[in-house]
């Protein structure tokens, strides 16, 4: 009776703390709440079957937990997608582990039991690799081999799903050994699959694979026969589901386009990345910090753009530092926040958090577009497609109809990037090579750094102090 | 794991958790796409349930070794996720206090 009531009171505190994560206002008791969850099913689960073999318990506890909570904690906010990334994938080798060790067990397992064993390993394995495939590919250990583009892999993809299914056959037959080529095979194919998207598209798979891993879940729940494992694993796996359709909606993109119909723009970005040449640019104007400077200084409205270039080069506070300058300086400044700028949606709004900066300074697209036509000076920090015009005008454009922030209406434009190379989905932007916009090359840490330097040394801070203490 | 489930009351129980699953999310601010896709993940590692069951049944060392390493990836699933959600969800509040 105990374990029952611990085990509802777990799945509603579960179902409590997912609806919470949806708020901003009650976000973070949510997530404790879900760990409270989880920890309580722990505790009803071993009232149940005892403490037997709790040194392995014991062990598993302490590499896992420990290496979870150190990466956890030390992991830089820049690498956020990438982390959830790898902790999803874990949660799917697990799901595989338990459903290989069931197999194994004295006990005969009926057909629901060997059907979820199925599930169990094709899911989990399919969580698991593709999202080491994800996290390499947003790391940029991995690129997008051109021949993962070619329309063959979808047939090379079947042909692995079938083989799949035929294992799955097999192992039902009583061929229990089936399931290490299954394994491995589901292993591939989860490679298959995810290898294809491009870096812009990752977020979406990432969120799909968390999907997964609940379904994953969901299976080794009833492989053990655990109602609690199944209801949790079904409630993630549909959660993630509808917050994968949400996130392609924010990027105008549909989820059968994201996973079937390659990387965007991969036709012009298989030559590789970096070279500043390759999209031959021919009308651009650069300038100096200086320039840049002086054209600030004159301003009265200022919008920042930061887009993941930023976040790369830790420069969110030199960018605070800069706002707080001109805003002593009588400026309005304010920062145009896209829904997917950095590499994941919401992403920017945890890393200018990180910064400090306040809140209602950050707006939204919808809210800040008609502002850009009354702006004075906007400047675009390590942000390309969000702000690529092409999306509105270019309907041969792979981005056309995603919304983007309008920036081309402001009166002026600087642009700072390290080079002229393509943006993270490799399309060719015009807004480097409008009359109003003007290109500071480098390293966006650096450039906020001189221009900093530039506004001090024409008084720009001074006069502010000086003006501020006469009134 | 003692009691066996009969198959039909475990697929309700599939169904029926997957259609809350459904409700519970509706409208997400952007801000809160990171932060949620994290937790969420974090709840998906409590195949950490099945490990320890497993570990508990298994009668060879070699299969509460397995069982072992299954509740390690999902403790680092869950005990990684949750913690750095916290420390994204933080932020957020920090913030709204200014």
């Amino acid at each position: 009776m105990v374990e029952l009531s611990i085990e509802l009171g777990s799945v509603l505190l579960l179902a409590f703390g997912l609806k919470g994560l949806a708020k901003i206002r009650t976000a973070r008791t949510a997530n404790g709440l879900a760990a409270l969850a989880i920890g309580l099913a722990v505790v009803g689960l071993l009232l149940q079957q005892g403490l037997g073999g709790w040194p392995w318990m014991l062990l598993g506890l302490a590499v896992g937990g420990g290496l979870g909570a150190v990466l956890a904690l030390r992991v830089a906010m820049t690498s956020m997608p990438e982390t959830v990334a790898l902790f999803n994938g874990c949660g799917g080798m697990s799901s595989l582990l338990v459903a290989i060790g069931a197999v194994q067990l004295p006990t005969p397992l009926n057909l629901v039991g060997q059907v979820s064993v199925l599930v169990s390993v094709l899911v989990g394995a399919i969580t698991f690799s593709g999202s080491l495939v994800a996290m390499g590919k947003l790391q940029e250990w991995l690129g997008t081999p051109g021949w993962t583009l070619r329309p063959q892999r979808h047939a090379v993809n079947i042909l692995l799903a079938v083989a799949c299914l035929v294992c799955c056959v097999l192992v039902l037959k009583g061929m229990a050994v089936a399931l290490i080529p299954l394994t491995v095979l589901s292993l591939l194919l989860g490679v298959g699959l995810t290898l294809p998207v491009g870096g812009a598209d990752m977020p979406v798979v990432i969120s799909l694979l968390n999907s997964y891993s609940g379904v994953a879940a969901a299976a080794a729940g009833f492989v053990v026969g655990s109602e609690l494992l199944i209801v949790a694993g079904a409630m993630v796996g549909a959660a993630g589901l509808i917050l994968t359709q949400v996130m392609c909606t924010a990027m105008n993109r549909s989820l059968t386009s994201v996973l079937f119909g390659g990387a965007l723009g991969a036709g012009s970005s298989d030559a590789g990345d970096g070279a500043g040449g390759r999209e031959e640019y021919t009308n651009v104007t650069s300038c100096s910090p200086e320039e840049c400077a002086l054209t600030l200084e004159a301003a009265e409205r200022v919008i920042f753009v930061p887009g993941y270039g930023l976040a790369v080069a830790q420069a969110q506070h030199s960018l605070k530092e800069l706002a707080r300058l001109l805003e002593q300086h009588g400026i309005e400044v304010r920062y145009a926040i896209h829904p997917v700028a950095g590499r994941m949606p919401g992403h920017m709004n945890v890393l200018l958090a990180e910064a400090d900066v306040p809140y209602d300074q950050l707006v939204e697209m919808d809210d800040i577009n008609p502002d850009f036509p009354r702006t004075d000076v906007v400047i675009v920090l390590g942000a390309n497609d969000v702000v690529n015009p092409r999306a509105k005008s270019d309907p041969a454009s792979p981005l056309y109809g995603m919304p983007v922030l309008e920036v081309d209406q402001a009166r002026t434009v600087f642009v700072v990037k390290r080079s002229l190379g393509s943006g993270y989905a490799g399309i060719r932007n015009d807004l480097f090579e409008l009359p109003q916009t003007s290109m500071v090359f480098g390293d966006a840490k650096q450039v906020l750094q001189s221009l900093l330097q530039e506004l001090r040394s024409i008084g720009v801070g001074k006069v502010a102090v000086g003006s501020g203490s006469a009134r | 794991m003692s009691v066996p489930l009969s198959g039909t009351s475990a697929l309700w129980v599939l169904v029926l958790g997957s259609l809350l699953g459904l409700e519970l999310i509706g409208k997400v601010p952007p801000t809160l796409h990171t932060p949620l896709m994290s937790g969420a993940n974090a709840i998906s590692g409590i195949t950490l349930l099945a490990a320890l069951a497993l570990i508990g049944e298994a009668p060879t060392p070699a299969l509460k070794l397995i069982g072992a390493v299954a509740l390690g990836f999902a403790l680092f699933n869950v005990v990684g996720g949750f913690l750095v959600t916290d420390r994204m969800l933080a932020m957020f509040r920090r913030r709204e206090a200014n």
